[in-house]
């Protein structure tokens, strides 16, 4: 017998997906998730998520951008192999200006898209919800909550019943 | 006493049923009436539907006119291989570049090819930090526009290098000369603005796809599809936790998309403006190209996007509204660029520069004059017939105006580049550039090439981002089940219905 991941239950759609999430957060779960084939407006915050990180993220990438950009042109121009051209100084943060403005817009790309499957811990090959066949459908136009075993206020009979109330219908058990 | 939003709730509700007469405090509060937004999804279609729409073109039976478009579109795209070889076993003058005419065709291309970018980028960028919630439909197909269009526009300053080997001279690794690229050249900012463009679209287009890849990889009935799907896809499981990164990831690259959209033609153009050529070197460059590029691309997108509706039947997705929306886009550019050109006379004149005043009087009546007076045909008049409802309604004429607009913005391309180099300060100098075969057919390879490339997107990709499509839907939103909620633009759904 494997262990127990957590309980998922389906709900009708994004209002009512949206209302459970509300009351889930409330009863005071933390270790819960909840499945739409979309993102539905504000169901974050009706989950109690904090602001993602990928700003922070895309802010220090975007930095690195500009300033490598500056000390690379500044290294190859004025500091490793001078060369006059057009009478023009060595070095001057002007003219490499849209190296400087590629490479910023470079590096924060780079920090928003990976940074965003790093903090989602992807690419990953299985996760336990992918147990549930149902679960296929969540990329259709099924919606699903799931609440973690390792939750602390975890207990079968009364998430089961808890789900049940909110208005959750097939009602499984996830394997790890 | 002010009145709770209880109150407010039962008297929409009240309202709604029209059981009683508006109640009178409505007068005095005045609430705004919002105007009805427009539907974006015809026939009160759901999510499921949607998904089987979309998916459906890629699980379906190839069509048969699929493979014909194929063949030709590949056979077309041959000729970028074999005239490249021929190039880069004969030489650069195989394109018909002799003095004075050192840019010809393929810098026209080039600049060509990335203008045509610039509609995909503008629609998924700009258009989603306006937050128009209509180019969802369009934004994955022109997205693929995009990074198509800047392979296609590679290839020419590639092998105009003349030694396309030491083309990788551009970047800055460390060579056996020890010299580094020159950063005071706009050709050198070309590379970082064309390289980054590719780059950043891809993943821009990449990321937003994994969400619909994981649709695909969910419904795939054989293994390899399912593996091929499941490792593009990265594992990825709807979760809202996911969704909350993966949404603000979406809304930063959107953010610096849209500084590229400004950038990168603006770049290119400083590879003209920054010359003392008569006609090249003056400040309106670019943010002309800017403008040139985005209704280029536009008119693209039109191209594209018409007969694919029909092929795929694609009318409830794609509707009128979004035809509409883009020839609208399409004339309002247009007519930047129609100031553009009236404006670029008057600074000649204005300028006082003899030179100057030559090349655009040349332009307009000089050897060129055809090619000139095409560009204006195509792209100042023809766009402007956009105005009229009966014009966009008739898909075939919308169609072909979007067909000459690219010729004509090919044409204004071809009339920067080739005049002002023709007939430049000295007369004894002077030449008339004429392509060669080589030159035609690697134009009209990158054509087929690019239209390769896009069937093999419609076929194996998913053409509309299933999930951006879905959240557009008025059931899509939390409270739309809720009672009270006044839902516009989709009268006759029924409430928390179509699910």
């Amino acid at each position: 017998m494997s262990k127990v991941y957590g309980i998922m239950a389906e709900f009708k759609g994004p209002h009512e997906i949206f209302v459970a999430a509300e009351r889930l957060r409330d009863a005071g779960y933390r270790r819960w998730d909840t499945f739409t084939p979309f993102p539905v407006h504000g169901l974050d915050k009706a989950m109690g998520l904090r602001r993602s990180l990928v700003p922070i993220i895309v802010l220090m990438c975007g930095l690195a951008g500009f300033f490598g950009a500056i000390a690379m042109v500044w290294f190859m121009d004025s500091f490793d192999y001078p060369v006059v051209v057009g009478g023009k100084p060595y070095f001057s943060p002007i003219y490499p200006f849209p190296v400087m403005y590629e490479c910023t817009i470079l590096l924060a790309t780079f920090g928003a898209f990976f940074g965003q499957f790093l903090l989602n811990g992807l690419p990953r090959l299985h996760h336990p919800v992918f147990n549930v066949e149902a679960f296929e459908r969540v990329s259709d136009d099924a919606f699903f909550v799931v609440i973690e075993a390792r939750d602390a206020l975890y207990d079968e009979a009364k998430v089961r019943a808890q789900l049940a109330a909110l208005g959750g219908y097939n009602i499984t058990v996830v394997n790890q | 006493m002010l009145p709770t939003t209880a109150d407010f709730t039962t008297m929409s509700a009240e309202a709604e049923t029209l059981t009683t007469p508006v109640p009178a405090v409505l007068a005095k509060v005045m609430p705004v009436t919002t105007p009805a937004r427009p539907v974006l999804v015809h026939n009160q279609r759901n999510f499921h539907w949607i998904t089987d729409k979309i998916c459906g073109i890629v699980e379906g039976p190839t069509p048969f006119w699929w493979w014909c478009c194929l063949a030709v579109t590949a056979a077309l795209a041959s000729c970028v291989p074999v005239g490249l070889i021929y190039l880069v076993s004969t030489g650069i003058g195989v394109w018909g570049l002799r003095p004075p005419e050192f840019w010809g065709w393929d810098i026209v291309n080039f600049v060509f090819w990335v203008g045509i970018a610039h509609a995909g980028t503008m629609i998924s960028s700009v258009l989603c930090l306006l937050r128009q919630k209509w180019r969802t439909a369009i934004s994955r197909a022109a997205e693929a526009t995009t990074i198509f269009g800047i392979m296609c526009a590679g290839i020419f300053p590639a092998f105009h290098v003349g030694r396309v080997w030491f083309a990788w001279w551009l970047f800055p690794v460390p060579n056996s000369q020890a010299v580094w690229p020159n950063f005071h050249s706009p050709l050198e900012w070309d590379v970082f603005a064309v390289n980054t463009y590719l780059t950043v679209s891809a993943l821009f287009w990449y990321m937003g796809m994994v969400p619909d890849l994981a649709t695909l990889r969910d419904r795939a009935l054989s293994p390899v599809r399912k593996y091929a799907y499941g490792v593009l896809s990265l594992g990825w499981r709807n979760s809202t936790r996911h969704w909350q990164n993966f949404e603000m990831a979406y809304l930063v690259i959107a953010g610096m998309a849209t500084s590229l959209v400004v950038s990168v033609s603006a770049i290119v153009s400083a590879d003209f403006a920054s010359s003392l050529q008569p006609g090249w070197h003056t400040a309106i460059f670019p943010p002309y190209f800017v403008a040139g590029a985005v209704f280029c691309g536009f008119a693209m997108v039109l191209a594209l996007m018409i007969p694919m509706r029909a092929l795929f039947g694609l009318h409830d997705v794609i509707t009128q509204y979004h035809i509409d929306c883009v020839c609208k886009a399409t004339m309002a550019i247009g007519s930047m660029v129609a100031y553009v050109y009236t404006m670029e006379f008057f600074i000649a004149w204005y300028g006082g520069n003899i030179y100057e005043v030559f090349t655009f009087i040349n332009r307009a009546f000089g050897q060129y004059a055809w090619a000139y007076w095409i560009m204006v045909t195509c792209n100042v008049l023809s766009p402007q017939l956009f105005w009229f409802k009966g014009v966009r309604k008739r898909l075939w004429l919308v169609f072909i105006i979007a067909l000459l607009i690219n010729l004509g913005m090919w044409c204004e391309r071809f009339v920067i580049i080739v005049t002002s180099l023709g007939n430049d300060f000295l007369p004894s100098s002077w030449g008339y550039f004429s392509p060669t075969v080589v030159d035609i057919f690697t134009f009209f390879g990158t054509l087929g090439m690019f239209g390769m490339l896009f069937l093999l997107f419609v076929r194996f990709l998913p053409m509309l981002p299933l999930s951006e499509v879905k959240h557009v839907l008025p059931q899509a939103d939390p409270h739309f089940a809720e009672p009270g909620h006044v839902v516009t633009g989709s009268e006759g759904v029924p409430k928390g219905g179509g699910l």
